[in-house]
C-alpha cells in the first residue's frame, strides 16, 4: 500500500496535555520519586544547567534530587517570532539526581508515560550526544533521546563543573518542554501550543499570546536595539565586581594564602581584647560561609548573558570570541573553586 | 568441549564506538583463552553487539588447561650439595618446584651442572582462569571517550555497565567487573519486551534466547534485515528505490536492537528547495534513507528505521511523528534559505572581515585577497597554454567563495559550505560558471570524491587549498607526524589529484611562482611536503609498486599527469627481462659511479671517442647516443612506453660492455673516459625514472 503523504493526526485519543499541564505532571513526577522542586532562577541564564541549582549544587560530596522549570534566554536564537520552531526565551524542566539512580534510564522513561506518552506506541532512542559548555567548564557524556526522531530530552552525566572533577556525578535530565508540548498536542508551531484550556469554558489561551509579543521586541532588541558600546561597558562592570569578590575571598580565605595568617591573628588579637573565649578559627569559619560566593555567581551569569547579547548583536569576532569565553570561564571556575571551598569549612 | 558466552550490558554505547569495540572484546577473549591454553582444537569465535550490549561466543573452550611437566633448573649443583649433603640452596628449591630433596637431579650443561626437577603442574579450571582474568580484558577495553559514575571513580567505561553474562555451557562464571556480579541473566529490548530479565540456560542458547525478547543481536542479520525493510518498505511506491547509503545503514544497524523499516512522505513542494539540502536533512540530522523515483530524482518520501516493531495503529502514530519532524526541518532550511536571499552574496565579502580563517593569519577576507592573487595567476599561465578559461568568471568564484560562511544555511549545515555558496549564486543569477565553480571548491574531500568538473572550479579549489597549505607553513603549523589539525594534507592530496585527473596545464611549479617574496623560504619545505602527497598518490590511490613510485618520483613530479604516466609504463614495462636487466645494469653504474667520487675520481661532462680502447664501449657509445635520441622524442610526447622500449633495446650492449671492459682501469684518462660514458648513459635515461630504484631480483 503506498503511503499516504504526510498522515492525519492519529494520536489524540484524549485531549493531550497543555503547557502548563506538561509543566505540573513533571513537576509531580519527580516530586513523588523524592526531588525538591525549586522555582526558576531569576537571574538570565542560557540553559537550566546554569542555575545555580545545578552549576553550584553538583558540586561536592551531598546527595542532590532537585526538579525546576528554567526560561533559557538565547539571544541569537531569537526569530522574531518568524520562525514556528526557534525560540529567542525556551523553557527547560531540569532534573539533578546526585548520585545518579542505578535505574536512572527506567525512571526517566517512565516520566514520559506520565505525560501520555505510552512508550509501546512510539520509536525511542538514546543517541549518543556528549554535552559541553566551554564558558562554564563543563562537560558530560551523555545522550540525546529521540521520540519518533524528535530530540526530547538530553540525558547528561556530569563530569566536570566549574573545571573541577565531579565525584560522585550526577545525571541530569534536560526536557525541552515548548517542543514537547508541540509533539503532544500535534501542533507545527510552537505558538499554536495550547498553554491553558480553562476547565468550565473550554476557552484555550496559546503559547502565541502569552510569549509571541517578547519574542518579537527581544528579538529586535537582541539583533538591532541593543548598544553594543554599553553592553561592553556592563560586562566590564560585572566581570570586575565578580573579580573583585572572587580576589577578596582568596585573600581572606585560600588556605596557602599569607594574609589569612594575619587575618587569624587580628581576629584573634580582637577576641583575646574583649575576653571571648571562642577559638578564631570558628570565626574565620563563620566569616567564610557567610561570603558572598552566591552573589559573585549572580555577577558572572550576567557576564555570560551580556556575552550571548554581544554574540548576537554580530558584535564578537570570531578572534574575540575565544577570549571572552576564557575570561567568563575564569569567573565560573573561580566561584566553583570558591564554593566547594566553602563547602569544606 | 563447552562452550563459553560473554555478554556485557550498558547503557546506549555510541553507535560509532560499538563495531571496534565489538571486535576488540572478541579479540581479547581469544587471545586469554591462547595464553592460558583454553582453546579446542577448531574451535570457533563469534561476537555480538546492539547498542546496549557487547557479547562474545567461542565454541570449543577447553574446561580446564591440560596438566604440564616442566624441567626446572636450580642453583648449580656444587652450591645445592657439600660433601653430599643438601645446603639450604638445595631445600629452597625443592621447596619452590613443590619436590623432595630426592627428587632433585643432576643436568649438565653448557655452564656446568645444575640441580634440576621435574615437576608436575596441574591444569587450572577454565572457569577460575577466567573469573581472574576477564575483568582485566574488559577494563582495558579502548573506548573514544570514557565515564566516571560510581562514587568514589573506581572505573571509567563507555557507559555504566548493568548487567555481566558469563557461562561455560551452563554454569555461571562467577566474574565481576565494574561493581556487577555475572549470572546468567540478560535483558531483552526496553519496550518490546520490558524491565523483566531472561535467563541463559547454555551459552548455546543465547541468540535464540535474546530473539524471543525482541533483540536481534547478530549484527550481519540485523543490518541485512534493514537492507531487506529498505526494499520491502520503498516497493509500496511505483518505480522507487532507496539512495543507497552503507553508513548510514551501518550507524542505524547500530542504534537498534530490533529494527525495522518505516516509509514516511512529505509535501511535494519542498522539493523546490535544493536536492543537496534535503538530503543532508534527511541523513545527517534525521538518519534518513532519501527515496528516488525512476529517473533517480528526487522522490517527497524518506525511510526511517526504527528500533522497534510498531503494531498497527502505532505504525501511523510513529509515522506522524516522524513526518512532523522532517517537517519542521524543512521549514526551517527553507526560512533559512528565503532569509539567506535578504543578503546577496555580492554583499557578504565585506562581512567575511569578522569571519577569521586563522588568528595570525587574519580573516576570510584577507584570505579570499590571498586566494585572488593566486588563482589570477594561475588563470593566466592556463591562457597562456592556450587551455579555455572563463577568467572573469573564476575570480568572481575566488571572490564569492567564502560568503557562504556567512549564511544561516550553512550555520545550520556547516557540511553543505560551498555547495551552498554556489546554489545561491545560481539563484542569485551570477552565471553557471560562478555558481559550479563555487559549488565545487572542496571538491575532492576525500580521496574517492570526484574532482570540480570546471577549469573554473579546478582552479579555485587549487588556488584555495595551495593559500591555505602555504599560509599555514608560512607561520609554523605544517603537519608533524599524526597531527594535521588543519587538514592540510587532505588539502594537498586535492590539489594532487585535481592535478592528476583534470586536463589543466598546470605543474607544482605553477603553484611554486605564485609564492610571495617573504614566503620563498618555505619552497623546499613545500616541495618535499608535496612529494609525500605525490607519493601517497600514486602509491595508495593509484596503487603503483613503492620502487616503481620511488623510481618515477626521483625523475621529478612536478608535473602530477606526467608522472603518472611515467608510473604507468614503468610499472607495465616490469614484466621485460631485457628492461629489468638494464635496470639492474643502471644499479651497477650508479654504484661504480659512487664509488669512483668517493675515491676522488673526476667524471667528464663528456667522452672523447678517441680514448675508447675496446668495441664494447665504442658500440655502447653509439647505441647510447641513438637511443636517446629516441627516447626524448618519445618522451616528449609521453609514449613512455616506447621510450622504455627503446632503452630495453641497450641490454646487449650494455651487457657486452661490462662483460668485456673494465671501468676502473690503472690508466686515468681511459678509466675517467668510462666513467664519462656510463654517467652519460645513466643521466640520458633518467627523466623517466631512476632505474636504480626498481627492485629486479
Amino acid at each position: 500500500m503506498p503511503a499516504t503523504i504526510t498522515s492525519s493526526s492519529p494520536i489524540a485519543k484524549t485531549a493531550p496535555l497543555t503547557f502548563q499541564e506538561l509543566l505540573f505532571r513533571l513537576q509531580t513526577f519527580w516530586a513523588e520519586r523524592g526531588c525538591v522542586l525549586q522555582q526558576p532562577y531569576d537571574v538570565e541564564v542560557g540553559a537550566g544547567t546554569m542555575s545555580p541549582d545545578t552549576f553550584l549544587r553538583v558540586l561536592g560530596p551531598k546527595p542532590v534530587s532537585i526538579a525546576y522549570a528554567q526560561p533559557s534566554r538565547r539571544p541569537a536564537d531569537g526569530r522574531y517570532g518568524e520562525n514556528p520552531n526557534r525560540l529567542y526565551k525556551h523553557t527547560q524542566f531540569q532534573v539533578i539526581l546526585k548520585p545518579p539512580p542505578a535505574d536512572i534510564q527506567e525512571v526517566y522513561l517512565a516520566s514520559l508515560e506520565a505525560i501520555g506518552i505510552d512508550l509501546a506506541e512510539h520509536d525511542i532512542k538514546f543517541e549518543e550526544d556528549n554535552w559541553e559548555s566551554p564558558t562554564l567548564g563543563a562537560w558530560g557524556i551523555g545522550w540525546q533521546v529521540m521520540l519518533d526522531s524528535l530530540e526530547i530530552t538530553q540525558f547528561t552525566y556530569f563530569q566536570q563543573c566549574g573545571g573541577i572533577d565531579l565525584d560522585p556525578i550526577s545525571g541530569e535530565i534536560t526536557y525541552g518542554l515548548e517542543r514537547i508540548a508541540a509533539f503532544l498536542q500535534d501542533v507545527d508551531s510552537i505558538y499554536d501550543i495550547v498553554w491553558a484550556r480553562d476547565p468550565k469554558t473550554g476557552r484555550t489561551v496559546t503559547y502565541g499570546e502569552i510569549r509571541l509579543e517578547e519574542e518579537l521586541q527581544f528579538s529586535v532588541y537582541n539583533f538591532e536595539a541593543a548598544e553594543v558600546e554599553k553592553l561592553w561597558e556592563h560586562l566590564r562592570l560585572y566581570e570586575a565586581e565578580c573579580q573583585a569578590l572572587l580576589a577578596s575571598y582568596g585573600d581572606s580565605f585560600s588556605p596557602e594564602s599569607e594574609k589569612q595568617a594575619d587575618r587569624h591573628e587580628k581576629i584573634h588579637d580582637r577576641l583575646v581584647h574583649e575576653g571571648d573565649a571562642t577559638p578564631a578559627a570558628e570565626d574565620v569559619r563563620a566569616q567564610q560561609r557567610r561570603f558572598p560566593v552566591l552573589g559573585a555567581y549572580d555577577l558572572c551569569l550576567k557576564c555570560s548573558h551580556l556575552f550571548n547579547l554581544l554574540d548576537a548583536r554580530g558584535a564578537i569576532s570570531v578572534t574575540e570570541r575565544v577570549g571572552v569565553i576564557a575570561r567568563i570561564r575564569a569567573l565560573a571556575v573561580g566561584v566553583a573553586k570558591a564554593y566547594s571551598a566553602q563547602r569544606n569549612t | 568441549m563447552p562452550d563459553f558466552l560473554l555478554e556485557i550490558g550498558l547503557e546506549e554505547i555510541p553507535a560509532r564506538m560499538i563495531a571496534p569495540a565489538q571486535a576488540e572484546l572478541a579479540r581479547r577473549v581469544e587471545e586469554l583463552l591462547q595464553r592460558e591454553r583454553l582453546l579446542g582444537v577448531g574451535h570457533e569465535v563469534h561476537s555480538y553487539s546492539t547498542p546496549r550490549r557487547l557479547a562474545v561466543l567461542v565454541k570449543g573452550v577447553t574446561a580446564a588447561q591440560a596438566d604440564l611437566e616442566e624441567q626446572l633448573t636450580g642453583p648449580s649443583w656444587k652450591v645445592a650439595f657439600r660433601d653430599g649433603q643438601a645446603t639450604p640452596a638445595a631445600l629452597a628449591f625443592a621447596k619452590k618446584a613443590g619436590v623432595e630433596i630426592g627428587a632433585l637431579a643432576k643436568i649438565t650443561t653448557a655452564k656446568g651442572e645444575y640441580v634440576t626437577a621435574a615437576v608436575h603442574r596441574k591444569g587450572r579450571a577454565a572457569a577460575e582462569i577466567l573469573t581472574e582474568q576477564l575483568p582485566k580484558e574488559l577494563a582495558s577495553l579502548y573506548w573514544p571517550k570514557n565515564m566516571y559514575w560510581r562514587a568514589g571513580k573506581p572505573e571509567r567505561f563507555v557507559r555504566p555497565v548493568k548487567w555481566l553474562l558469563a557461562l561455560l555451557d551452563h554454569a555461571i562464571v562467577p566474574l565481576e567487573f565494574a561493581g556487577v556480579h555475572a549470572a546468567n541473566l540478560t535483558y531483552g529490548h526496553r519496550i518490546l519486551h520490558g524491565d523483566a530479565a531472561l535467563t541463559v540456560e547454555h551459552a548455546e542458547n543465547y541468540l535464540g534466547t535474546l530473539e524471543t525478547a525482541h533483540v536481534t543481536a547478530d549484527v550481519e542479520l540485523r543490518r541485512h534485515r534493514i537492507r531487506k525493510g529498505l526494499d520491502t518498505a520503498t516497493r509500496s511506491v511505483p518505480g522507487a528505490r532507496w539512495r543507497e547509503d552503507e553508513a548510514l545503514v551501518d550507524t542505524v544497524t547500530h542504534l537498534t536492537e530490533w529494527p525495522t523499516v518505516l516509509l514516511g512522505g512529505f509535501e511535494a513542494e519542498y522539493l523546490t528547495l535544493p536536492e543537496e539540502v534535503l538530503v543532508t536533512v534527511m541523513r545527517d540530522h534525521q538518519k534518513y534513507f532519501a527515496v528516488e523515483d525512476a529517473q533517480r530524482k528526487l522522490a517527497p518520501y524518506f525511510l526511517a528505521v526504527l528500533n522497534t516493531q510498531p503494531a498497527e495503529r502505532a505504525d501511523e502514530i510513529i509515522r506522524h511523528g516522524n513526518e512532523r519532524v522532517l517537517r519542521a526541518r524543512f521549514n526551517d532550511a527553507r526560512f533559512f534559505w528565503n532569509f539567506d536571499q535578504r543578503i546577496p552574496l555580492e554583499s557578504r565579502v565585506e562581512m567575511l572581515k569578522s569571519v577569521t580563517f586563522q588568528k595570525q593569519l587574519g580573516s576570510y577576507w584577507d584570505k579570499t585577497e590571498a586566494n585572488l592573487r593566486i588563482a589570477d595567476a594561475l588563470a593566466d599561465a592556463v591562457i597562456e597554454r592556450g587551455a579555455t578559461l572563463d577568467k572573469s568568471a573564476l575570480l568572481n568564484a575566488v571572490r564569492l567563495a567564502k560568503t557562504d560562511l556567512t549564511t544561516e544555511l550553512v550555520k545550520e549545515f556547516t557540511e553543505l559550505q560551498g555547495v551552498v555558496g554556489g546554489l545561491y549564486a545560481r539563484a542569485q543569477g551570477l552565471g553557471e560558471g560562478v555558481a559550479q565553480a563555487i559549488y565545487w571548491q572542496y571538491s575532492p574531500a576525500g580521496m574517492d570524491d570526484p574532482i570540480p568538473p570546471t577549469v573554473e572550479g579546478q582552479i579555485l579549489g587549487i588556488a584555495d587549498r595551495f593559500q591555505t597549505i602555504s599560509a599555514m607553513f608560512g607561520i609554523g603549523l605544517e603537519p608533524t607526524g599524526s597531527k594535521d589539525p588543519f587538514g592540510l594534507r587532505r588539502a594537498a592530496n586535492g590539489i594532487v589529484k585535481i592535478l592528476g585527473e583534470s586536463k589543466l596545464p598546470l605543474t607544482l611549479a605553477d603553484l611554486r611562482e605564485t609564492l610571495s617574496e617573504k614566503d620563498i623560504g618555505l619552497q623546499s619545505k613545500l616541495m618535499a611536503f608535496f612529494r609525500e602527497r605525490v607519493e601517497f598518490y600514486l602509491r595508495d590511490v593509484k596503487g603503483f609498486a613503492y620502487d616503481v613510485v620511488n623510481a618515477v618520483l626521483a625523475a621529478g613530479f612536478d608535473d602530477v599527469r606526467d608522472v603518472i604516466a611515467r608510473a604507468k609504463d614503468s610499472e607495465a614495462m616490469r614484466t621485460s627481462p631485457d628492461f629489468l636487466s638494464v635496470c639492474a645494469s643502471f644499479k651497477r653504474i650508479k654504484n661504480i659511479l659512487n664509488q669512483a667520487m668517493e675515491k676522488g675520481d673526476v667524471v667528464p661532462d663528456s667522452v672523447v671517442p678517441d680514448r675508447f680502447a675496446e668495441k664494447a664501449e665504442i658500440e655502447l657509445d653509439e647505441r647510447a647516443n641513438v637511443v636517446k635520441i629516441a627516447v626524448e622524442k618519445l618522451s616528449t610526447h609521453r609514449q613512455y612506453r616506447a621510450a622504455l622500449e627503446q632503452i630495453a633495446t641497450l641490454r646487449p650492449h650494455v651487457d657486452l660492455f661490462f662483460d668485456k671492459v673494465m671501468v676502473m682501469v690503472e690508466d686515468e684518462a681511459v678509466r675517467r673516459n668510462r666513467l664519462a660514458l656510463i654517467a652519460m648513459v645513466l643521466s640520458s635515461f633518467s627523466s623517466i625514472a631512476d632505474f636504480s630504484e626498481i627492485v629486479t631480483g
